[in-house]
């Protein structure tokens, strides 16, 4: 049984008894316990269930490489998935749930696919789902989701908190093991601006447990003395709990600190670092690789250096008996330990024929029973390891003797942990030697200045011996002093990836790669077999590496056994591709602050408070909000919307128009300018006037319109559409800056710098003469005038504009003076019957007078000539842009869709998006399609349906009926009209 | 995440405070021009696998355009300069040519 010895355990403080639930269970751990460590000693071997044969498994390492020992964490709305118990330290009140099994951990229906595995290979889905081909979306797809991924997705809100912290240093080096305080260390007494960050919550790594001597003392000691003098520099700043997540270009790296995973307490819970940094040393160290024999995932198999850290950092021994299985010396020192601790190894298998060095000698004299040149056949046992049968490495797999024990301690050598140095280009190479990827100090990641800006420092360049570690380090922060370390000299690994070498298909098909996907040796050999021969291919053929551990086990022995297959050297075939974060990182850090309110700030006009007090229903228009009706006691929207175009159209209505963008645009060259970007002449504008423009692009579609007004020799005022302002402004900036820069123009965008009111039908003029100040009479300010004055004592500008078809003024007001005029003309109004509308009955007043609006009318393909805008498009100007564009064959052509006005027969209302069929049938048998809606209304007005549309050829064909089915079934018939239903004299709005 | 720094305002600049603009130096072709000239102005551009000239905005800074020269490959930056210039100037381009011998952009090299 795994149980909690009665001494050890450098991170626990047996003084300080945690409770915690596991499954509903209480139990009880230690303060420096993690959750893994914390079962384990309540002798919970059994953890979790695997991804597809659902089969028992338990924690194979002690880091943040785990793959099997997966929890749900928390409830509701602290409600985690997929947390590694390896990773999680234990508080008391927390409450853990295994994963992936029904009805319950110990007993799972779900084990059956285990039995069926031989009829489960890779690529299973892929072939027997193929046929017949509807059967993927309607049957098989939901039921294969349903059964697959780990964990539940959360379906509470997430209620803890998030926060983003921006940092910049000099140098910034990632791990906090010896190699990382080292070159901390040597760049701190150089005086740099340093940033130290490791991933768990403590100082010092490996070196600790392995029971090496730096500078003639323990090395945690020398950790020790380390972090008390990085704690005194001031250029020094250090971080645990955080993780290197991810490098990208110029030195940018996002850190991901848990700030309160390991306490019930207050505050954000995780913080992403955003850092900038000089130079980046990744002192990340290296992941033990298992060994592929059959069984190698029976709850019981551990790496090596987690059954070593499992006993000397907790204090907790998995079982009884360990057998050591290895192919290098640093599983020696796992024997070694657990002897000490007093726990009994019965053997130590060593693959390599002729054995190990000086460490082997050392567990030799300590009684351990050591046989050369021999490896695990299969290991015995189901929900727990109870022995394993042994055979000759060099042979087929034929038993030579069973040995009873509980726990397999295996290594199969180190891979340094190269991610960070990859993630943004860095290359690796293929040290045959020392059987491991490492990277290449050539070809490292480059920077602004064309040099690398990672370094690798100690175990992550392929170093492993202590001595070699600190060099390495010093060197890679600038040099200095190197520390002294005892090594113990270390015999040759040898590459073992099967065990036995000629491992039986029986065998293979038992000897796992991919933990937590479930995929095994004889997986890999297969899609070799079936032709998947890139690495990249093989990887999503068999998943193999595609769980959240992202395979960080699982690749080099996986592509190993590809290369073998293929019969190519192990660099031929590569790795896969390194991509961020290291490991999973939350969605909340991602977010940070930016969620609810704050998510994304809101414009508001110098009236919105008056609009939130007088039942604005609100619309998201660009950053603004917008009411799209004001609504009165017991109305609905439509019945308010109605209520606001009759009462407009009848007596008076009020509309904030402050959204509107307003760009000022001055300079002896604006005229010129200004008649480049809009298609029609603007130079000729008197001061005084008004005139409608529209704006296309280089390509020659419509991108936006609005009123411009001349104000004075050099300056003209204009307006552009509510959502369009910051983007006109800078497109004019881009001309003026990068084609015409010799051209004299200023632009300001001074949207928000006035607010203006729309006042507008019959009694607008006399609402505006009550208010008195100004003369606005007719002749004083005729249709498309404009006149500087004042209404109500406040500084004005009144433009006599209309976009409703009805007599109408905007007036413009600085905008602290906006809400002051809104009320006046409240107070004016109410003799007139004036109300306020919203965004919605302006829609509507403009689609009954055929007005375009940008968005509804154009979608980006479409030219003003199709809106029948020729009369906007100036002849006689020898450029504009989008001229150019409007000149050519399939645009500069009567053949396309036009702008109709659409009256259905029935007075129904015809759907939004609704398309006009054709005749026959398309390729894929489809209707064919003549046209389609582009603003659909009930007008209030005219009491029946009306709509614009493009149709084909449209203006030639007045008074012909097309069809518009409706989804569902069902169809509309509209006669094609002029696109004007109200007014087409315009007689309403020139009084 | 590149950082740039903008030849305006002289400030470093980082990716997301600027906004890419494409490549630079077109030639702009207006009414008049041949189908294939305006053709190439409007959609045909360079694809290179190193030397490159293109447009930024320091959009979250101080709004202005300016030119950088960069590596696609690599992502090291041979300089940034102004605008209001028809090609590279002649100090970008000895950088450049330092760095990389015998590059070729359209017709410059």
């Amino acid at each position: 049984m795994s149980t909690r010895l009665a001494q050890g355990g450098r991170f626990i403080d047996r003084s300080s008894k945690l409770n915690f639930s596991f499954n509903g269970r209480k139990l009880a751990g230690y303060s420096g316990d993690t959750l893994a460590s914390a079962l384990l000693a309540n002798d919970q071997m059994l953890m979790g269930r695997s991804f597809k044969y659902h089969r028992p498994r338990s924690v194979v390492t002690s880091d943040a490489s785990e793959p099997n020992a997966l929890f749900n964490l928390g409830r509701e709305g602290s409600f985690e998935p997929n947390a590694r118990g390896t990773m999680t330290e234990l508080f008391g009140g927390l409450s853990a749930e295994s994963q992936n099994h029904f009805p319950s951990l110990e007993f799972d229906v779900g084990a059956i696919n285990a039995k069926l595995s031989r009829f489960l290979p890779a690529g299973f889905y892929y072939k027997m789902f193929i046929h017949p081909r509807p059967f993927w979306k309607h049957i098989y797809e939901p039921f294969i989701r349903k059964s697959a991924g780990l964990g539940r997705a959360p379906k509470a809100r997430d209620e803890s908190t998030y926060e983003h912290f921006y940092a910049f240093c000099d140098l910034l080096v990632v791990g906090g093991g010896v190699a990382g305080l080292q070159a901390a260390l040597t760049a701190g007494r150089a005086g740099k601006d340093v940033l130290l960050l490791e991933q768990t919550e403590n100082w010092g790594g490996r070196a600790p447990v392995d029971d090496i001597e730096i500078d003639g003392k323990p090395a945690g000691d020398w950790v020790d003395a380390a972090v008390a003098e990085l704690a005194s520099m001031p250029n020094v700043k250090t971080r645990l709990r955080t993780m290197g997540a991810g490098v990208y270009d110029h030195g940018y790296v996002l850190g991901y600190e848990r700030l309160t995973d390991h306490s019930s307490g207050a505050g954000p819970r995780h913080r992403l670092w955003r850092i900038r940094a000089g130079h980046i040393v990744t002192a990340t160290g290296a992941i033990e690789r298992p060994l592929s024999f059959a069984g190698n995932d029976v709850p019981g198999v551990v790496l090596a250096s987690a059954v070593r850290d499992y006993v000397v950092n907790w204090g907790v021994s998995l079982g009884d008996r360990t057998v050591v299985v290895t192919n290098n010396d640093d599983a020696y020192r796992t024997a070694i330990a657990l002897k000490r601790a007093g726990v009994e190894v019965p053997l130590i298998l060593d693959a390599r024929a002729a054995g190990g060095g000086v460490l082997a000698e050392e567990a030799k004299a300590l009684g351990i029973r050591v046989e050369n040149g021999k490896g695990i056949a299969e290991v015995k046992g189901g929900k727990r390891v109870s022995g394993v049968a042994i055979c000759a490495q060099a042979g087929e797999g034929a038993t030579l003797e069973e040995i009873a024990c509980d726990v397999v301690a295996m290594s199969g050598g180190w891979s340094p942990v190269v991610h960070l140095w990859s993630h943004c280009g860095g290359k690796l190479t293929w040290d045959a030697d020392a059987v491991m990827f490492k990277p290449d100090p050539e070809k490292g990641p480059i920077g602004a200045d064309g040099t690398s800006f990672v370094s690798t420092a100690g175990a992550a360049s392929g170093v492993l011996s202590t001595a070699d570690v600190l060099a390495d380090a010093t060197g890679k922060a600038g040099g200095g002093d190197v520390p002294s370390a005892s090594d113990p000299e270390m015999a040759a690994i040898e590459p073992v990836w099967m065990m036995p070498q000629g491992a039986s298909y029986e065998l293979r098909s038992k000897a796992w790669l991919d933990f937590q996907n479930d995929v095994k040796v004889s997986d890999v050999q297969l899609a070799a077999q079936e032709g998947f021969e890139s690495v990249e291919h093989a990887k999503r053929y068999t998943t193999l590496g595609m769980a959240t551990d992202q395979g960080k086990l699982s690749n080099i022995n996986g592509l190993s056994v590809l290369s073998n297959a293929l019969g190519s050297d192990i660099p031929q075939v590569g790795t896969t591709t390194f991509r961020p974060p290291y490991t999973p990182i939350s969605m909340g850090a991602i977010a940070g602050e930016a969620r609810g309110e704050i998510f994304q700030p809101l414009r508001k006009t110098p009236m919105h408070g008056w609009h939130e007090e007088n039942g604005a229903h609100w619309e998201p228009v660009g950053h603004w909000r917008r009411p799209y009706t004001f609504l009165l006691e017991g109305e609905t929207v439509e019945e308010a919307v109605s209520r606001e175009v009759k009462n407009t159209r009848q007596a008076l209505g009020f509309l904030d128009a402050s959204t509107l963008g307003k760009i000022i645009v001055k300079g002896p060259d604006a005229g010129k300018f200004l008649d480049m970007m809009y298609t029609n002449m603007m130079s000729n504008l008197k001061p005084g006037r008004c005139r409608y423009g529209l704006m296309c692009t280089e390509n020659g579609f419509l991108t936006d319109d609005g009123v411009v007004a001349r104000i004075d020799d050099d300056t003209w005022l204009c307006h552009t559409t509510s959502g369009g302002a910051d983007h006109i402004h800078q497109h004019m900036e881009e001309w003026l800056q990068t084609e015409w820069w010799d051209w004299k123009v200023f632009t300001a965008n001074v949207t928000e710098q006035y607010a203006q009111i729309a006042v507008v039908g019959p009694n607008a003029r006399k609402v505006l003469e009550k208010l008195g100040g100004m003369d606005v009479s007719a002749e004083a300010l005729p249709f498309m005038g404009w006149a500087d004055g004042a209404l109500a004592g406040i500084k004005v500008r009144a433009y006599r504009i209309s976009f409703s078809g009805e007599l109408s003024y905007e007036i413009a007001v600085p905008a602290a003076q906006g809400r002051a005029l809104w009320d006046a003309l409240h107070e004016a109004g109410e003799e007139f019957g004036a109300m306020p509308y919203g965004t919605e009955a302006l829609h509507i007043m403009r689609a009954e007078k055929g007005f375009i609006m940008i968005g509804d009318e154009t979608d980006g393909t479409v030219i003003p000539q199709d809106l029948g805008l020729h009369w906007a498009i100036s002849r006689k100007k020898e450029d504009f842009l989008g001229k150019r564009a409007q000149a050519r064959s399939f645009m500069d052509n009567p053949d396309r869709w036009q702008l109709v006005g659409l009256e259905t027969l029935d007075g129904s209302v015809i759907p939004d998006g609704a398309y006009a069929v054709a005749d026959g049938v398309n390729a894929n048998g489809q209707r064919n399609v003549q046209g389609r809606v582009t603003s659909t209304y009930h007008s209030p007005t005219l009491n029946r349906g009306i709509a614009m549309g493009l149709v084909h050829n449209g203006p030639d064909r007045m008074g012909e009926v097309v069809t518009f089915p409706k989804v569902g079934g069902g169809e509309v018939k509209a006669k094609i009209v002029s696109p004007v239903f109200y007014d087409p004299e315009g007689e309403k709005q020139n009084v | 995440m590149l950082i740039l720094s903008c030849p305006n305002c002289g400030e470093l600049k980082d990716e997301t405070e600027l906004s890419a603009g494409g490549e630079a130096h077109l030639t702009r072709f207006g009414p008049g021009s041949s189908d294939s000239d305006f053709e190439g102005y409007l959609f045909n551009r360079e694809n290179p696998k190193g030397v490159h000239f293109e447009r930024w905005r320091c959009s979250s800074g101080c709004g202005k355009w300016f030119h950088a020269a960069r590596c696609t490959a690599t992502n090291e930056v041979f300089g940034t300069y102004s605008a209001q210039v028809t090609e590279p100037p002649q100090e970008i381009r000895d950088v450049v040519s330092a760095k990389r011998p015998g590059w070729t952009w359209r017709d410059l090299s």
